[in-house]
Protein backbone atom coordinates (compact mmCIF):
# COMPACT_ATOMS: atom_id res chain seq x y z
CA UNK A 1 0.00 0.00 0.00
CA UNK A 2 1.11 3.69 -1.02
CA UNK A 3 1.55 5.26 2.10
CA UNK A 4 3.42 8.45 1.69
CA UNK A 5 2.31 11.55 3.27
CA UNK A 6 3.57 13.44 0.24
CA UNK A 7 0.36 14.35 -1.91
CA UNK A 8 0.76 13.49 -5.63
CA UNK A 9 1.84 16.44 -8.11
CA UNK A 10 -1.43 15.68 -9.77
CA UNK A 11 -3.24 16.47 -6.42
CA UNK A 12 -0.52 19.16 -5.60
CA UNK A 13 -1.56 21.26 -8.55
CA UNK A 14 -5.28 20.59 -8.70
CA UNK A 15 -5.54 22.24 -4.82
CA UNK A 16 -3.02 25.12 -5.63
CA UNK A 17 -5.38 26.02 -9.21
CA UNK A 18 -9.03 25.22 -7.44
CA UNK A 19 -8.04 27.67 -4.24
CA UNK A 20 -6.93 30.19 -6.71
CA UNK A 21 -9.86 29.77 -8.60
CA UNK A 22 -12.35 29.90 -6.56
CA UNK A 23 -11.02 32.96 -4.50
CA UNK A 24 -10.56 34.81 -7.33
CA UNK A 25 -14.49 34.11 -8.65
CA UNK A 26 -15.09 35.00 -5.04
CA UNK A 27 -13.16 37.95 -5.85
CA UNK A 28 -15.16 38.65 -8.64
CA UNK A 29 -18.83 38.98 -7.00
CA UNK A 30 -17.46 40.63 -3.91
CA UNK A 31 -15.05 43.56 -5.15
CA UNK A 32 -16.82 46.93 -5.50
CA UNK A 33 -14.54 48.43 -8.08
CA UNK A 34 -15.29 47.03 -11.43
CA UNK A 35 -11.63 46.96 -12.51
CA UNK A 36 -10.80 45.02 -9.47
CA UNK A 37 -13.51 42.72 -10.47
CA UNK A 38 -11.99 42.91 -13.87
CA UNK A 39 -8.26 41.89 -12.60
CA UNK A 40 -9.49 38.86 -10.18
CA UNK A 41 -11.43 37.56 -13.59
CA UNK A 42 -8.42 37.79 -15.30
CA UNK A 43 -6.89 35.80 -12.39
CA UNK A 44 -9.36 33.09 -12.91
CA UNK A 45 -8.71 32.40 -16.18
CA UNK A 46 -5.62 31.70 -16.07
CA UNK A 47 -6.30 29.30 -13.04
CA UNK A 48 -8.54 27.87 -15.16
CA UNK A 49 -5.84 27.09 -17.89
CA UNK A 50 -3.75 25.78 -15.02
CA UNK A 51 -6.47 23.54 -14.61
CA UNK A 52 -7.04 22.61 -18.12
CA UNK A 53 -3.08 22.05 -17.62
CA UNK A 54 -4.07 19.19 -15.14
CA UNK A 55 -6.32 17.58 -17.29
CA UNK A 56 -3.46 17.46 -20.30
CA UNK A 57 -5.73 19.78 -22.67
CA UNK A 58 -2.70 21.98 -23.29
CA UNK A 59 -4.15 23.22 -26.26
CA UNK A 60 -7.14 24.54 -24.56
CA UNK A 61 -5.26 26.05 -21.78
CA UNK A 62 -3.38 28.01 -24.43
CA UNK A 63 -6.76 29.33 -26.35
CA UNK A 64 -8.19 30.03 -22.65
CA UNK A 65 -4.99 32.48 -22.14
CA UNK A 66 -4.93 34.02 -25.26
CA UNK A 67 -9.13 34.49 -26.25
CA UNK A 68 -9.94 34.61 -22.41
CA UNK A 69 -7.42 36.49 -20.17
CA UNK A 70 -5.74 38.22 -23.61
CA UNK A 71 -8.82 39.32 -26.07
CA UNK A 72 -12.32 39.08 -23.45
CA UNK A 73 -9.92 40.90 -20.55
CA UNK A 74 -8.83 44.05 -22.72
CA UNK A 75 -12.53 44.33 -24.10
CA UNK A 76 -13.59 44.54 -20.30
CA UNK A 77 -10.88 46.67 -19.20
CA UNK A 78 -11.14 49.21 -22.19
CA UNK A 79 -15.38 49.14 -22.01
CA UNK A 80 -14.85 50.30 -17.52
CA UNK A 81 -12.62 52.76 -18.47
CA UNK A 82 -14.07 54.13 -21.64
CA UNK A 83 -17.28 54.47 -19.45
CA UNK A 84 -15.50 55.33 -16.41
CA UNK A 85 -17.47 53.44 -13.96
CA UNK A 86 -17.41 54.75 -10.72
CA UNK A 87 -17.00 52.14 -8.03
CA UNK A 88 -20.11 51.03 -6.80
CA UNK A 89 -21.92 52.92 -3.90
CA UNK A 90 -22.21 51.23 -0.62
CA UNK A 91 -25.66 50.14 0.37
CA UNK A 92 -27.06 47.75 3.08
CA UNK A 93 -26.52 44.05 2.91
CA UNK A 94 -29.29 42.68 0.67
CA UNK A 95 -30.23 40.30 3.18
CA UNK A 96 -33.66 38.76 0.89
CA UNK A 97 -31.57 38.32 -2.05
CA UNK A 98 -29.02 36.38 0.05
CA UNK A 99 -32.03 34.63 1.24
CA UNK A 100 -33.02 33.23 -2.21
CA UNK A 101 -29.53 32.92 -3.45
CA UNK A 102 -28.78 30.43 -0.55
CA UNK A 103 -31.92 28.63 -0.92
CA UNK A 104 -31.00 28.43 -4.62
CA UNK A 105 -27.58 26.86 -3.79
CA UNK A 106 -29.18 24.26 -1.30
CA UNK A 107 -31.58 23.00 -3.63
CA UNK A 108 -28.66 22.86 -6.38
CA UNK A 109 -26.34 21.37 -4.22
CA UNK A 110 -28.74 18.71 -2.99
CA UNK A 111 -29.27 17.98 -6.72
CA UNK A 112 -25.60 18.21 -7.67
CA UNK A 113 -24.81 15.60 -5.10
CA UNK A 114 -27.29 13.28 -6.62
CA UNK A 115 -26.14 13.46 -9.69
CA UNK A 116 -22.27 12.78 -8.22
CA UNK A 117 -23.07 9.77 -6.46
CA UNK A 118 -24.99 8.24 -9.70
CA UNK A 119 -22.02 8.78 -11.85
CA UNK A 120 -20.14 5.56 -13.29
CA UNK A 121 -16.80 6.96 -13.26
CA UNK A 122 -17.09 9.63 -10.77
CA UNK A 123 -14.42 8.15 -8.33
CA UNK A 124 -12.04 7.71 -11.37
CA UNK A 125 -8.33 8.97 -10.23
CA UNK A 126 -6.42 11.22 -11.71
CA UNK A 127 -3.15 10.02 -13.21
CA UNK A 128 -1.00 11.97 -15.76
CA UNK A 129 -0.40 10.20 -18.87
CA UNK A 130 3.13 10.37 -20.20
CA UNK A 131 3.21 13.26 -23.02
CA UNK A 132 3.20 10.49 -26.14
CA UNK A 133 -0.11 9.35 -24.84
CA UNK A 134 -2.13 12.68 -23.70
CA UNK A 135 -4.19 14.72 -26.21
CA UNK A 136 -2.25 17.01 -28.30
CA UNK A 137 -3.16 19.47 -30.36
CA UNK A 138 -3.02 18.06 -33.50
CA UNK A 139 -5.22 15.47 -32.76
CA UNK A 140 -7.69 18.02 -31.44
CA UNK A 141 -7.24 19.92 -35.09
CA UNK A 142 -7.44 16.74 -37.12
CA UNK A 143 -11.10 16.02 -35.32
CA UNK A 144 -11.99 19.86 -35.62
CA UNK A 145 -10.87 19.71 -39.59
CA UNK A 146 -12.37 16.58 -40.11
CA UNK A 147 -15.61 15.15 -38.19
CA UNK A 148 -16.30 18.97 -36.92
CA UNK A 149 -15.58 20.83 -40.07
CA UNK A 150 -19.04 22.38 -40.47
CA UNK A 151 -19.65 23.64 -37.29
CA UNK A 152 -16.12 25.28 -37.51
CA UNK A 153 -16.97 26.84 -40.56
CA UNK A 154 -20.44 28.01 -38.81
CA UNK A 155 -18.15 29.77 -36.33
CA UNK A 156 -16.66 31.81 -39.17
CA UNK A 157 -20.15 33.20 -40.39
CA UNK A 158 -21.00 33.84 -36.59
CA UNK A 159 -17.85 35.96 -35.90
CA UNK A 160 -18.80 37.60 -38.89
CA UNK A 161 -22.13 38.22 -37.83
CA UNK A 162 -20.78 39.41 -34.27
CA UNK A 163 -18.10 41.74 -36.15
CA UNK A 164 -21.20 43.32 -38.58
CA UNK A 165 -23.32 43.34 -35.27
CA UNK A 166 -21.24 45.33 -33.56
CA UNK A 167 -20.36 47.60 -35.99
CA UNK A 168 -24.17 48.46 -36.30
CA UNK A 169 -24.37 48.34 -32.13
CA UNK A 170 -21.29 51.12 -31.89
CA UNK A 171 -22.38 53.25 -34.78
CA UNK A 172 -24.08 56.81 -33.88
CA UNK A 173 -27.51 57.11 -34.45
CA UNK A 174 -28.14 60.55 -36.28
CA UNK A 175 -30.83 62.42 -34.12
CA UNK B 1 -10.81 8.62 3.76
CA UNK B 2 -10.51 12.35 4.26
CA UNK B 3 -6.89 11.85 3.52
CA UNK B 4 -7.64 10.04 0.27
CA UNK B 5 -10.45 12.50 -0.83
CA UNK B 6 -7.49 15.17 -0.35
CA UNK B 7 -4.60 13.16 -1.70
CA UNK B 8 -6.52 11.43 -4.64
CA UNK B 9 -8.16 13.68 -7.70
CA UNK B 10 -11.63 12.80 -9.12
CA UNK B 11 -13.48 13.41 -11.67
CA UNK B 12 -16.07 14.16 -8.93
CA UNK B 13 -13.51 16.80 -7.48
CA UNK B 14 -13.43 18.41 -10.95
CA UNK B 15 -17.00 18.35 -11.51
CA UNK B 16 -18.07 19.67 -7.31
CA UNK B 17 -15.26 22.85 -8.27
CA UNK B 18 -17.11 23.22 -11.40
CA UNK B 19 -20.58 23.39 -9.69
CA UNK B 20 -19.04 25.46 -6.92
CA UNK B 21 -17.99 28.59 -9.73
CA UNK B 22 -21.16 28.03 -11.37
CA UNK B 23 -22.89 29.03 -8.22
CA UNK B 24 -20.63 31.55 -7.57
CA UNK B 25 -21.32 33.16 -10.88
CA UNK B 26 -25.10 32.95 -10.66
CA UNK B 27 -24.83 34.37 -7.26
CA UNK B 28 -23.33 37.41 -8.56
CA UNK B 29 -25.41 37.82 -10.96
CA UNK B 30 -28.18 37.85 -8.43
CA UNK B 31 -26.53 39.87 -6.03
CA UNK B 32 -24.47 42.65 -8.00
CA UNK B 33 -26.45 45.56 -9.77
CA UNK B 34 -23.67 46.65 -12.18
CA UNK B 35 -24.42 45.28 -15.65
CA UNK B 36 -20.50 45.11 -16.18
CA UNK B 37 -20.03 43.18 -13.22
CA UNK B 38 -23.04 40.65 -13.77
CA UNK B 39 -21.62 40.33 -17.33
CA UNK B 40 -18.62 38.97 -16.10
CA UNK B 41 -20.07 36.73 -13.62
CA UNK B 42 -22.16 35.19 -16.67
CA UNK B 43 -18.67 34.73 -18.26
CA UNK B 44 -17.99 33.21 -15.13
CA UNK B 45 -20.96 30.07 -15.33
CA UNK B 46 -19.58 29.76 -18.81
CA UNK B 47 -16.05 29.33 -17.50
CA UNK B 48 -17.14 26.61 -15.33
CA UNK B 49 -18.73 24.69 -17.81
CA UNK B 50 -16.32 24.97 -20.39
CA UNK B 51 -14.26 22.86 -16.76
CA UNK B 52 -16.86 20.25 -16.35
CA UNK B 53 -16.41 19.16 -20.08
CA UNK B 54 -12.74 18.87 -20.22
CA UNK B 55 -13.24 16.65 -17.25
CA UNK B 56 -15.66 14.40 -18.81
CA UNK B 57 -13.78 14.22 -21.63
CA UNK B 58 -10.13 13.36 -19.60
CA UNK B 59 -11.52 10.74 -17.90
CA UNK B 60 -13.68 8.76 -20.08
CA UNK B 61 -13.35 5.06 -20.71
CA UNK B 62 -12.18 5.02 -24.09
CA UNK B 63 -10.09 8.50 -25.00
CA UNK B 64 -12.74 11.10 -26.76
CA UNK B 65 -11.82 14.51 -27.86
CA UNK B 66 -15.82 15.56 -28.24
CA UNK B 67 -15.42 17.50 -24.85
CA UNK B 68 -12.16 19.68 -26.02
CA UNK B 69 -14.24 20.28 -29.56
CA UNK B 70 -17.07 21.68 -27.33
CA UNK B 71 -15.03 23.66 -25.11
CA UNK B 72 -13.16 25.10 -28.36
CA UNK B 73 -16.96 26.06 -29.75
CA UNK B 74 -17.60 27.62 -26.01
CA UNK B 75 -14.84 29.88 -26.26
CA UNK B 76 -15.40 31.31 -29.82
CA UNK B 77 -19.00 32.00 -29.46
CA UNK B 78 -18.21 33.30 -25.53
CA UNK B 79 -15.81 36.10 -27.34
CA UNK B 80 -18.44 36.96 -30.08
CA UNK B 81 -20.85 37.23 -27.45
CA UNK B 82 -18.23 39.54 -25.23
CA UNK B 83 -17.76 41.58 -28.30
CA UNK B 84 -21.75 41.68 -28.84
CA UNK B 85 -22.61 42.39 -25.17
CA UNK B 86 -20.64 44.90 -24.80
CA UNK B 87 -21.21 46.62 -27.60
CA UNK B 88 -24.90 47.08 -26.38
CA UNK B 89 -23.85 47.98 -22.94
CA UNK B 90 -22.24 50.81 -24.23
CA UNK B 91 -25.43 51.61 -26.32
CA UNK B 92 -26.92 51.51 -23.84
CA UNK B 93 -24.91 54.04 -22.06
CA UNK B 94 -24.97 56.05 -24.36
CA UNK B 95 -28.68 56.04 -23.89
CA UNK B 96 -29.31 56.58 -20.37
CA UNK B 97 -25.98 57.42 -18.73
CA UNK B 98 -25.78 54.19 -16.31
CA UNK B 99 -24.79 50.89 -16.04
CA UNK B 100 -26.93 50.27 -13.03
CA UNK B 101 -29.69 47.74 -13.48
CA UNK B 102 -31.76 49.43 -10.95
CA UNK B 103 -32.03 52.33 -13.71
CA UNK B 104 -32.65 50.29 -16.47
CA UNK B 105 -36.25 48.83 -15.61
CA UNK B 106 -38.38 50.02 -19.14
CA UNK B 107 -38.87 46.47 -19.64
CA UNK B 108 -40.33 45.50 -16.55
CA UNK B 109 -43.83 44.26 -16.32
Amino acid sequence: MHMSFLPSSEALFFWIAAVGLVGGAVSVVLNRNPVACALSLAVTFVFLAGLFVTLQAFFLAMVQIIVYAGAVMVLFLFIIMLLDIKEEAKRPFPWGKALLASVVAAVFAVFFHRVLSELPNGGMVLRWESAAQAVDAKSVGLLLFSQYLLPFEATAVLLLVATLGVVILSRRVAK
Amino acid sequence: MTMNALAEITLNHYLALSGIIFMIGAAGVMIRRNILVIYMCLELMLNAASLALVAFSRFSTQPILEGHIMVFFIITVAAAEVAVGLALIVALYRLRQTTNVNDLTTLKF
